[in-house]
């Protein structure tokens, strides 16, 4: 299977530099979006909510994630089989890491240095060390691996296999899985608490979101959603995303358009908020008072206000946004 | 890669601590059939039909078992046009094969159904699409994962009433699953309020490789005027002629054009990507309807094991029948079993060669208590009354 990584690098590039810098006079926060269809990244200002850059990826560009200083962004290009690594600064792809086949989400540890990758077509999760750019281990997870997670200490993963419908939790010293979850039907997402003590997953086929106490992991609660006037199969719950006091967690509904808050404490839903079409991923703004999401079907990335859960605006950007992060204004 | 992925499986294996465990055994079976002549020799149905889609269900559910410490084994019997079907059966059933996933045609299924030996078994029919089966002729033991016929008339009939395009006319085969696809389409017409203006029947013994574009412009010039063409010809026969040989440019909906099927290698939203990935790399051609049908059946049987710890066939059957079961099937709702005929719940993908064009039942066709039972014998219709305890 040999495919070309990035598309025409030269020329591509060339145009994206073009754009990025004839429209980059202020240095505002950013939320980056990958276009699953469109093998894109869109960059929005958080200020003027206006798509400022658009840059070229590999294929299928899925999960994206950056470093803890923003001067790496890492790009699950699903269909090129590479995890991208590209600079923020120029949007130049600096170089690929081995991933591993058809990689969809991905975690990185705390200290910046392994990167761990769903494989969703192997069944497996890669651990790439970024340094040396060298697979550390490969672990068998269950079929289609895909929700990547780990606890704030960077002591324990969690990978969550759609079609095997569990967690696996793996310890991340030793590469070894340490329990299998049962959970509902396809398992998509998996936020922990900042404080490590509990591990959320969304399940989209299920309809809930599970949470386990992570000390003896075992389940506390199902979180179910329910919606006048829309069918119960179509409230899917994907990505997920805390409030930075992680006193509530916003729940992608998928096909529903909606968003569900949950108070965290209480482990209620208090409100759906109605955004874009099949709603996939979430990314909070740099300074925490807003939600970006991207939204698949209609092409758009509603932003909404955290505090009052009223929605500001919709930012077209490429086909199928999928993933999301938050880059605050770079330095200088 | 591949090398550290087996290295990683053995790992893996070895933690969950599966020793010990039984070893669930299932069956699948195929009685094959002399295909029938039809005009064009391009296309033949694989020879493993249905046996690589549950291939692929045993390698998804043994990979989770490999986790809980379940362990599956699938049991192949390819029966031959000329061997007794029933003797065959009798040898499994004896050799104590009670999960049995079965392409199979009608008669063969009931017989199998209705041996004493058989009473408490789970059958999956994978292949039949037949009313009957799921209404007058149903049978407690016999659940069905392809869709009926009912489902794939009503599926186009929404499609129909969607556009708009709800004046439709009718050709028709010679076939019985000709009539009864026709028969099915009559029914859905009334069930959605479409009109069928006009039906010619199939009546050519010419090869249409040749003549096609001299004959069906004039077999089709005196049909009443009709927004959709169905047609009914379900050997794939006469049909592929039809699109752009028709008197009037009108679209072609049934048999050929746009399809109402259980599955087909164009569907790929809902993580039905990685389901074709993984199809393709161990059949080496695309998935169809009947592979699908294969793969929910063992999937089943997989969900029931790792959520209930028990594959004890009555049992089984009891959970895949009630509220509880709940199957992630890549079409982007739940599937769950009709607890009064045994019929999967299943949306229906319509589709052409290259594309999904919807997904029934369509936005808007609502229901009391789920949409998927827009489609096929809803419960107040059943005919069935082998799931009495269900009402």
């Amino acid at each position: 299977m040999i495919r070309h990584l990035a598309p025409a690098p030269a020329i591509a590039t060339a145009i994206a530099l073009t754009l990025s810098w004839a429209a980059l006079p202020a240095r505002a926060d950013q939320i980056w979006v990958s276009n699953e269809l469109d093998d894109t990244l869109s960059v929005i200002d958080v200020a003027t909510l206006e798509v400022i850059a658009t840059y070229p990826t590999g294929q299928r560009p899925r999960g994206i994630i950056f470093n803890s200083d923003y001067t790496r962004l890492y790009i699950c290009a699903s269909d090129s089989n590479a995890v991208q690594v590209m600079d923020p600064a120029t949007g130049q792809i600096l170089h690929d890491l081995p991933s591993g086949a058809d990689p969809e989400q991905f975690v990185l540890s705390p200290d910046d240095r392994m990167l761990w990758i769903a494989n969703e077509d192997d069944a497996l999760t890669t651990v790439v060390d970024t340094e040396t750019r060298g697979v550390v281990a490969q672990i068998a997870v269950g079929i289609e691996p895909e929700g990547m997670g780990m606890s704030p200490d960077g002591r324990l993963q969690v990978t969550t296999s759609e079609t095997t419908n569990m967690a696996h939790w793996i310890d991340t010293e030793t590469h070894q899985i340490v329990a299998n979850s049962l959970v509902d039907a396809r398992p998509r997402h998996v936020e922990f608490t900042p404080d490590g003590t509990e591990m959320w997953v969304s399940s989209e086929i299920g309809g809930t979101v599970t949470v386990f106490d992570v000390a003896s992991r075992a389940e506390l609660a199902k979180i179910a959603f329910s919606l006048p006037g829309i069918r119960p199969e179509r409230l899917q719950p994907v990505g997920m995303k805390f409030s930075p006091d992680a006193s509530k967690i916003f729940v992608a509904l998928g096909p529903s358009d909606h968003v569900a808050v949950i108070d965290t404490a209480s482990r209620e839903v208090i409100d759906y908020i109605l955004v874009g079409r099949r709603v996939w991923h979430m990314a909070l703004s740099p300074d925490g008072t807003q939600m970006f999401t991207t939204n698949g079907v209609s092409g758009d990335v509603t932003i909404f206000d955290v505090a009052t859960h009223r929605t500001i605006r919709t930012v077209k950007v490429g086909r199928y946004p999928w993933g999301a992060a938050a880059r605050p204004a770079p330095a200088d | 890669m591949r090398i550290l992925s087996a290295i990683a499986l053995g790992a893996a294996s070895l933690l969950s601590g599966a020793a010990g465990a039984e070893t669930i055994r299932i069956d699948v079976i195929d009685r094959q059939v002399v295909p029938p002549p039809i005009l064009s020799n391009l296309i033949a149905a694989p020879d493993d039909l249905g046996l690589a889609g549950a291939a692929l269900g045993l390698a998804d559910i043994r990979t989770t078992g490999g986790f809980m410490g379940d362990d599956y084994q699938l049991t192949q019997t390819r029966v031959a046009p000329e061997a007794p079907f029933l003797a065959a059966m009798q040898a499994l059933l004896a050799e104590g094969a009670r999960l049995l996933v079965v392409k199979a045609p009608a008669e063969d299924l009931l017989a199998l159904a209705d041996l004493p030996e058989a009473a408490d078994a789970v059958i999956f029919n994978i292949a039949v699409d037949h009313d009957a089966l799921r209404g007058a002729d149903c049978r407690a033991n016999l659940l069905h994962t392809t869709p009926s016929l009912a489902m794939r008339a009503d599926a186009l009939a929404q499609f129909a009433l969607k556009k708009r395009w709800t004046t439709i006319a009718l050709l028709e085969g010679p076939n019985p699953e000709d009539a009864a696809f026709a028969e099915a389409i009559r029914r859905a017409a009334v069930k959605f309020g479409l009109t069928i203006a006009g039906a010619r029947a199939w009546a050519f013994d010419a090869d249409m490789r040749r003549v096609a574009s001299e004959e069906i412009p004039a077999f089709t010039q005196d049909l009443p005027d009709h927004d959709l063409l169905f047609v009914a010809d379900e050997r794939g026969d006469f049909g592929r002629y039809i699109p752009y040989n028709s008197w009037v440019p009108r679209p072609v909906a049934g048999s050929e054009g746009i399809m109402a099927l259980g599955f087909s290698g164009v569907v790929e939203n809902w993580g039905a990507a990685q389901l074709q990935g993984r199809f393709r790399d161990l059949a080496g051609r695309e998935m169809r309807a009947t592979d699908f049908a294969a793969w929910a059946a063992l999937a089943s049987i997989g969900e029931v094991v790792t959520r209930t710890r028990d594959a004890d066939p009555a049992a089984m059957r009891a959970f895949l029948l009630s509220d509880r079961f709940r199957l992630s099937g890549f079409l982007g709702t739940p599937l769950s079993f009709r607890d009064w005929d045994g019929q999967l719940r299943q949306p229906v993908p319509l589709v052409t060669d290259r594309a999904v064009v919807m997904t029934a039942p369509l936005e808007g066709f609502l229901h009391e208590f789920s949409e998927l039972d827009t489609l096929g014998q809803d419960r107040p219709d059943t005919a069935c009354t082998q799931f009495g305890e269900n009402g």
